[in-house]
Order: C-alpha cells, then structure tokens, then sequence
C-alpha cells in the first residue's frame, strides 16, 4: 500500500479529513527546507505539498508567484528540491510528500531520471498543474515504472469527458480546484464545492479528492472537510511564513487549521 | 482567394491533438482544456463553413484592405544587384501590420461561441491594436496585457488602444515584457473562462491557437503566391519574413511549404549578438521545452526557468516560438538566421531612404537579412519579404538609439 493509500484510510477510520499543507521549497530559508517540513508535519499535518519553483507559472497567483522567484533567486532547482525531500525523510518526516510544480523543470530533468530521483529521495507523489492527462502518457508511465502516484486536477469547467479523460490516469488523490482561476485566498472559495466533489466521486470511485484553490481558513476548512476528503492550504501558509519567518506561528496556524479537518 | 479550406498539397499538419511532429500539443491547467476542446471544435466548423469564410473573407476587403499590394523594390534591387526583391505590403493592412488578420477571424468566433468579453497579450503593442480594433467594430469589451517595459518602449501603442476602447493592464511580474504578459492573460482566463475569449496574436499557445492564427494568416502566403505568378510567372526563389512567436513568417510560409523550390527563411533577433547573452534567437539557440501552452524551441537555463530574451524589438522579445516553426527547423524545410540590434536599426534607415517606406523594427530584421542574401544570387532569381508592419510606432524608440532627431 503507497503512502499516501495508508495515510488515506487511517484518516477515513479516524473520521477526519486530510489537511494538506503546500510550501514552496526554499522560501524562505533555502537549505533548510526540512524544518518547515517537520514543523508542519510535527503540527499535524497529514500531507505535504512541496513547490518546485518555476519562473512562468500559468496556475499561481501573485503570492506563489512572488515566493516561486524568491525561491529560483536564492538558488533553488529542481535536484536542490529532491535533496530536500531526502533530507526531511532523514529528520523523520513520516507524511506523504507530493511534489507540486510545472512541466518543464521535470522535462529538463529529464522525466524518467526526475521520477527515480524524486522516489528514491522519498515524495511520493506529483503534481504537475500544466501536465493534463492529454499529454502525459510518457510521464505516467514512467511514475509508475519508478513507483510513484500521479496526481491530476479537476475543475469547476470539467466535463464528463475530462473526468473520463483523468480517471485512468488518477493515483494518490483527486485535486480538485475549488473554482475557476488561480491559487490564492478567497472567501468564497467552497461555494459549489459539494456539488464537484460528489460528481467527482460518482465518476472516479475509490480516489480520495481533496479540494484546493483559495482555502485559507479554518472555516474553508472545515466546510471542505465535510464534503471532501481533504483541504489543501497554500498562499496563506507561504504568505505567512514569508512574513513572519517563524516555525512556531507556522505550527500553530497548521494546529489550528488541522483541527477544523476532525468531523 | 482566401479560402481557409486547405488543399490537398497542405501539409496535414498539425494532428488531432495538436502535434507538428513532437512539438506543439496542449499544456494547460485542467481549467482551460474544455474551453481549448470548444474553440477546437468551433474552429473546425468554422474553416469549412461557406458563411463563416465569406464574412472573414468580406471584412478582410473591405475593412483591412486586402488584398495587399505587393510592390517592386527597384532601388534595392538596383543597390544590392542580385535578386529581384518584392515586398509583401501587409504595413498597409489597416491598422499598420498583419496582425489585423487573426483578430478578425478569432473576433468572429468569438462571437460565435458567444463570449462578450476579449483578452489579448501584447509586446509592440500591434496586436494589442489589432484586438482592440476588432473589439471596437465587433461591440466587445477589451483589455490588453503589456509588460510595464513594453508599455514604456511602445507609448503611442498603448495610447492607441485607450482611444479605441480598450483597457490596457501593464503587467509588473517577471521580466515585464511578452513572456510574462502573455502569462498575465493566460492567468485572466484561467479565472474567467466562461465569458472570455483569449485572442493570441502569434502561432503560440496551446492547441488550436498555433493552427488556427497560421490558418487566418495564410492569407498572405497565398496572395503572395498568386501575385507573385501573375507577375513573374514562377514562384519566388525565396520567401523572407521575420521571427518573434513568429505568425506573419507562418503566414506566409505555409502556402509554400509543399513548393519544394521556394526557401524558407526565418529571421530573429539577436539583440546584443548571439554571442552574447541578451539575445531573442530562440531557434537557433534554444532547446526543446514547454511555455504558454505548447512544446517548442524556447530559451532556458539548464533547470528549465525561462531566460529573458532581448532585442531592441518589442514584438520579437520572447523567449518561445510557435511550434510549426520549430517543425520546420527540424525537418529542414525552412532556415533560421539572426540579425542583431544594429543591423536591424541598419536596415531600418536603408529601407527607409530607398524606398521611402519606413518598417518596423521587427520587419527591419527581415531586411537586415535581405543585404546579406540578394548580392549572392542572381538577377533572374526573386526574393519576396514580408512587409509585416509600418514602423511610426517605432520611431520614439530608434529616435532614442540612434541620439535625438536631426535638425
């Protein structure tokens, strides 16, 4: 059973839903990545979204943006990120890892060498926002091949025909983006959420969905957790940790946020 | 004459899923494939449609002026004293450059699929021009993505779209040029798909943008072709258009790709030098990868962050290409040089006092490559050039380069 699988279950049977956590790797200490990645896990959450920055990215608003350049200026690449990943394993972060970025990073890599090198470091999972199952025969095959899960978006504008389309492709969980547009925080963000889930579900059976785009507070939090399996937070969490460049604000926010996830 | 419907020499490229050989497809978030499918879909209707091509074909005549005219370039040809040099005047489009073209066929699709609201990306700031024209005829509402730096380098441009309607939004992200306007307009519709319509204004993008803007282009590779018949009773030897995303070059190769006979040579800028690192030669010295959508020769750095490009033109300052160019590159079938700043500034004068009609700095760098070609060929050969656009929007800027006005 892969990671993520295990990690699902023991939620299900704990009646909680995933807080899933993204940081952009090396904003905003570069090198140490792997303390925030044990702070937030260490505060509960139940899996770890780890950004590999890009300079053109189509699917991120202004706050993942600005961390994503922050990130390339002091350094950060692709195999900097896979390090990353290897050293918080080694500091005993047991949660799922995915790694979250854009296609070409992973092209340039090279997308066999780039999927054994992320598994062997640890992650267990990718998503890439700009890699639609349209175009990823080649890199499905090789996660497979190289044991990790691959992880593909649906949206509010998806029809029946994407989900047919994303279904065979679909491993770890479902992201569903919360509504049409870009990652950032907005207060509307679960309007209509139910609704999506539910058909993702009817469509897709037996994959966890976790909803994304805009989920900043706890509130967001738990109306999400009550209709999905799990809610991911991102601009808030960079955005804070950016400006207050404190692990222990870091943990206390991902408590606070974990505990609108128990139903 | 300007049917969309291809014949049977056409290249069948690109396939059902938007593929010129390994280039090209479609890499988007999730969000925008049904509206890519639908555009797909409507355009596929559309370019076999008897009404839809008679009405493109009608607003191209009597609101953009086509056909164009193509005229003798005897002063070169005298000076050069090699080949016989033909221009293709598409300066003399409404509007000023080829890019009216496209924003008439997509404005019309636009319309078909009932999508009241237009975004478009712009770097010279033409194409921002061209859209706001059609949006401004058709009754649709506008706004304009521009780097900040652009919006600086191309002023008249950004006023010329304020008075026709538009909103223009200067984007501040990245390096504020193409690239990351083109990221901006990409991030708008991603929010607001369902009551917009982006309006591309190269052969970049996602399926079907670089088919489609090729297919509404193709008007002027096959006026050329006909002109050029009519005139001198052969094909041209060679064809010579500019490269930036590269959309008047397709334009106006693609009806001679299956003319074994004729060259195919695409010029881009080399900024500085190519051997310098402020360059925005992504043919001949960029490498396959993914920007905006599709798979295509593009400038990078060995982790796949995207690499500033640099040229004293705005609308060749972009670090991608279409992807039916890189195609051609690989298959041999078309040639890509480079000029740098100075010979395009170069060329842009000499055009300018030869035959009293002043090009754009992007269209120079077509020139700057006729000076070097011509002399080497004979004076029973022909060359054709793209004239792709008028160069008054460029005068503040090459007034600057080359030290204020003269008086």
């Amino acid at each position: 059973m892969s990671r993520l699988q295990a990690c699902f279950e023991a939620l299900k049977s704990r009646n909680e839903a995933a807080l899933v956590v993204f940081v952009t790797a090396g904003d905003p200490f570069p090198g140490e990545t792997w303390k925030v990645l044990k702070t937030i896990a260490d505060a509960g959450a139940d899996v770890i979204e780890l950004g590999i920055p890009f300079s053109d990215p189509l699917a991120d608003g202004p706050v993942i943006q600005a961390s994503s350049m922050r990130a390339l200026e002091a350094g950060v690449t692709p195999p900097s990120v896979i390090d990353d990943v290897r050293i918080a394993r080694e500091a005993g972060v047991t949660v799922p890892i995915v790694l979250m970025g854009s296609w070409n990073p992973v092209m340039q890599f090279g997308m066999t060498e780039f999927a054994n090198a992320a598994a062997a470091a640890g992650a267990d999972a990718t998503i890439l926002t700009d890699l639609s199952p349209d175009e990823a025969d080649e890199w499905k095959a090789a996660s497979n091949v190289a044991g990790l899960d691959t992880i593909f978006l649906l949206a509010p504008t998806s029809t029946q025909v994407r989900m047919d389309k994303v279904k065979p492709f679909a491993g770890g969980f479902i992201y569903c983006v919360s509504r049409t547009g870009i990652t950032g925080m907005h207060d509307n963000a679960t309007i209509g959420v139910s609704e999506l889930v539910s058909t993702i579900r009817t469509n897709i059976p037996g994959v966890p969905v976790c909803v994304g785009f805009g989920i900043s507070q706890p509130d967001h939090v738990r109306a999400v957790s009550a209709v999905a399996d799990g809610a991911v937070v991102g601009s808030r969490i960079v955005q804070q940790l950016h400006e207050t460049r404190d692990l222990d604000v870091l943990a206390e926010t991902v408590a606070t946020l974990k505990a609108a996830t128990k139903r | 004459m300007s049917s969309l419907i291809q014949g049977p020499s056409f290249s069948s490229e690109p396939d059902a899923r938007g593929h010129f050989g390994p280039f090209g497809g479609r890499f988007v978030p999730e969000t925008l494939v049904p509206a890519l499918d639908e555009l797909s879909r409507r355009y596929e209707e559309a370019r076999t449609d008897p009404e839809f091509i008679a009405e493109f074909d009608r607003h191209l005549q009597e609101y953009v002026g086509r056909p164009t005219p193509l005229t003798f370039a005897e002063n070169l040809t005298n000076e050069l004293g090699g080949a016989k040099i033909y221009l293709k005047r598409e300066d003399l489009c409404h509007t000023g450059a080829h890019k009216i073209n496209n924003t008439i066929g997509q404005i019309l699709l636009a319309r078909k699929m009932g999508k009241p609201r237009i975004i478009a990306e712009t770097g010279a700031g033409q194409h921002g021009v061209a859209t706001a024209t059609v949006c401004a005829k058709f009754g649709f509402q506008c706004c304009v993505y521009m780097g900040a730096e652009d919006v600086k380098r191309q002023r008249l441009n950004v006023f010329r779209m304020q008075l026709l309607g538009a909103e223009v939004r200067p984007v501040e992200s990245g390096t504020k040029t193409l690239k990351d306007a083109t990221n901006e307009a990409l991030r708008d519709w991603v929010t607001n798909v369902a009551d917009t319509h982006y309006i591309i204004g190269s052969v970049v993008g996602p399926h079907p943008y670089p088919a489609m803007v090729r297919d509404f282009q193709s008007v002027i590779g096959r006026e050329t072709r006909a002109q050029m018949i009519e005139r001198t009773g052969r094909l041209p030897d060679v064809v010579l258009a500019c490269v930036g995303g590269g959309s008047n070059a397709m334009g106006m190769f693609h009806p001679f790709v299956s003319d074994e006979s004729v060259r195919l040579i695409g010029v881009e800028a080399a900024g500085d030098g190519i051997g310098t690192a402020r360059h925005a030669a992504t043919l001949s010295l960029g490498r396959p990868g993914v920007l905006h959508g599709s798979l295509t020769y593009l400038l990078q750095d060995a982790h796949g962050q995207i690499a500033e490009a640099h040229s004293v033109s705005a609308g060749l300052d972009y670090p991608g290409v279409g992807p039916e160019h890189a195609s051609l590159k690989d298959r041999g079938r078309a040639e890509y040089a480079a000029v740098d700043d100075q010979e395009a500034l170069d060329a842009l004068q000499w055009v300018s006092r030869r035959e009293g009609i002043l090009p754009a700095l992007e269209t120079a760098h077509a020139f700057a490559e006729l000076r070097k070609l011509a002399p080497t060929m004979s004076p029973d050969q022909t060359i054709v050039v793209c004239f792709s656009g008028r160069g008054d929007k460029d005068v503040e800027a090459v007034a600057e380069r080359l030290g204020g006005m003269h008086v």
